[in-house]
């Protein structure tokens, strides 16, 4: 029989534990973006050892997977005499994962924004720094949107993964419940439908960002 | 902290056999999914909406969940419906299921790319429904989401260390369990990303070949 009371009394559990998944999530997405910006100038940058260097991180982060980064900040973190909180290092790493996406995504933003408005930038004055801040990540930004809250949802489910390092987050508070109680799928359901429910939350404030800030394609 | 790489030759049947079970699951779950995805796509575009409903809901359901649920749904909920899988065939079904779900999203874009003229076209020379499918639309359709096709076959490799998770005995998996008995968690799961990583790259690389080469046929039939 399909238990539906024990949805009915594990759901204020489920929906609490889901505000770190979000709150992991989204934290995990701020952070890679700064660190995808970076790596994305360095990669597009003049010097051959940055341009080493972002190629190095984007390939790594792209090529292994999250679950293996996760273990290896877990486990081996504190073989080298970092001490930080489960959680902590689970957000880092899924933040460096994130980052080399959102770096390759952006690289495409980058290279649409046309040079003489860079030209233009640095002629009435402004240093390195503004340009990156003010003329090209707002740029960047609204011209990738579509695949930056794609990326979004795609880190609410890879939160998922930290479940596995210990964080208590929906999935692993949903495993504690099932197991606990011995119904699974009804748990599990449940913990599936509030990933697909913020999802199409994410969805729909990024379609919404997306008519706000609609764009003209730069000539 | 010492570095003991003994612990990894020591322990090569293991770890081979992870190995040739992870590029199996791989490869047999993405098998599996082109099928699911192209059956999938076919029936959305070309059945009824009553058809075509469930499996826009389907698809939905699988991109907007994590893998790691789906999973769980599948290996811990089979038995409610008297399903009790293996975690391999659990994991490989889950793979194909997760898969799929992306797969169908691509061949769909890949039959709307072609013109929608040539299959009027063939219409009306009397051709099949399933004949043009199979004769006009997939041969070009193929060529232009062979990126996307490959770019998820990659994305899946990746998603096979979850599996892990079920206690399948994949890389992961025996990696994990090696370095929990001898501790030596820093060489085993170095090892570990390096061999994805290294897997990963040469992937990419053959499906980068692999789009150049279709990419000079579809040069030469078009000069």
């Amino acid at each position: 029989m399909f238990n539906t009371a024990i949805i009915v009394k594990s759901l204020p559990m489920l929906l609490e534990a889901s505000v770190w998944t979000v709150v992991y999530s989204l934290t995990s997405v701020a952070i890679g973006f700064c660190i995808g910006t970076l790596m994305c100038a360095a990669g597009l940058s003049q010097s051959r050892p940055m341009r080493a260097l972002a190629a190095f991180y984007v390939s790594f982060f792209r090529g292994v997977p999250l679950l293996v980064q996760l273990l290896i900040s877990y486990y081996c973190l504190p073989l080298i005499g970092v001490n930080v909180p489960s959680s902590v290092a689970a957000v880092g790493t899924l933040a460096l994962c994130t980052g080399a996406y959102i770096a390759e995504i952006l690289r495409g933003g980058f290279l649409g924004i046309p040079a003489g408005l860079i030209e233009a930038a640095r002629m009435v004055g402004l240093n390195r720094v503004q340009i990156l801040t003010r003329i090209e990540v707002p740029m960047a930004v609204r011209f990738t949107l579509p695949s930056l809250v794609n990326e979004t949802t795609m880190m609410v489910k890879a939160s998922s993964l930290i479940s596995v390092v210990g964080v208590l987050e929906l999935t692993r508070l949903a495993q504690n419940i099932a197991t606990s109680t011995f119904q699974p799928l009804e748990i599990y359901l449940t913990a599936g439908a509030i990933y697909f429910l913020i999802n199409g939350a994410i969805t729909l404030a990024g379609d919404f960002a997306e008519s706000r800030f609609r764009v003209e394609k730069a000539r | 902290m010492s570095f003991n790489p003994a612990i990894l030759t020591d322990n090569w049947r293991e770890i081979l056999d992870g190995m040739l079970l992870t590029i199996l699951i791989w490869v047999v779950g993405t098998a599996l999914g082109l099928v699911i995805g192209l059956v999938v796509a076919i029936v959305q575009l070309f059945t009824n909406r009553w058809f075509a409903a469930p499996l826009t809901f389907y698809v939905a359901l699988m991109r907007g969940t994590p893998f790691l649920i789906q999973l769980f749904v599948i290996y811990y909920g089979g038995p409610f419906f008297g399903l009790d899988l293996t975690p391999l065939v659990a994991g490989v079904a889950g793979l194909a299921l997760y898969g799929g779900a992306y797969f169908s999203e691509i061949f769909r874009a890949g039959f709307l790319s072609v013109p929608v003229g040539q299959i009027e076209a063939a219409r009306m020379m009397g051709i099949s429904r399933l004949a043009i499918v199979r004769h006009v639309q997939l041969p070009q359709m193929l060529v232009i989401i062979l990126p996307a096709l490959a770019n998820m076959t990659v994305l899946l490799s990746k998603e096979t260390a979850v599996l892990s998770v079920i206690t399948v005995n994949e890389l992961t998996s025996v990696i994990q369990s090696i370095g929990s008995t001898t501790f030596a968690f820093a060489e085993t799961l170095l090892f570990l990303a390096l061999v994805y990583w290294a897997f990963l790259e040469i992937v990419t690389a053959a499906a980068r070949r692999l789009e150049k080469r279709v990419g000079r046929f579809m040069l030469r039939t078009q000069g």
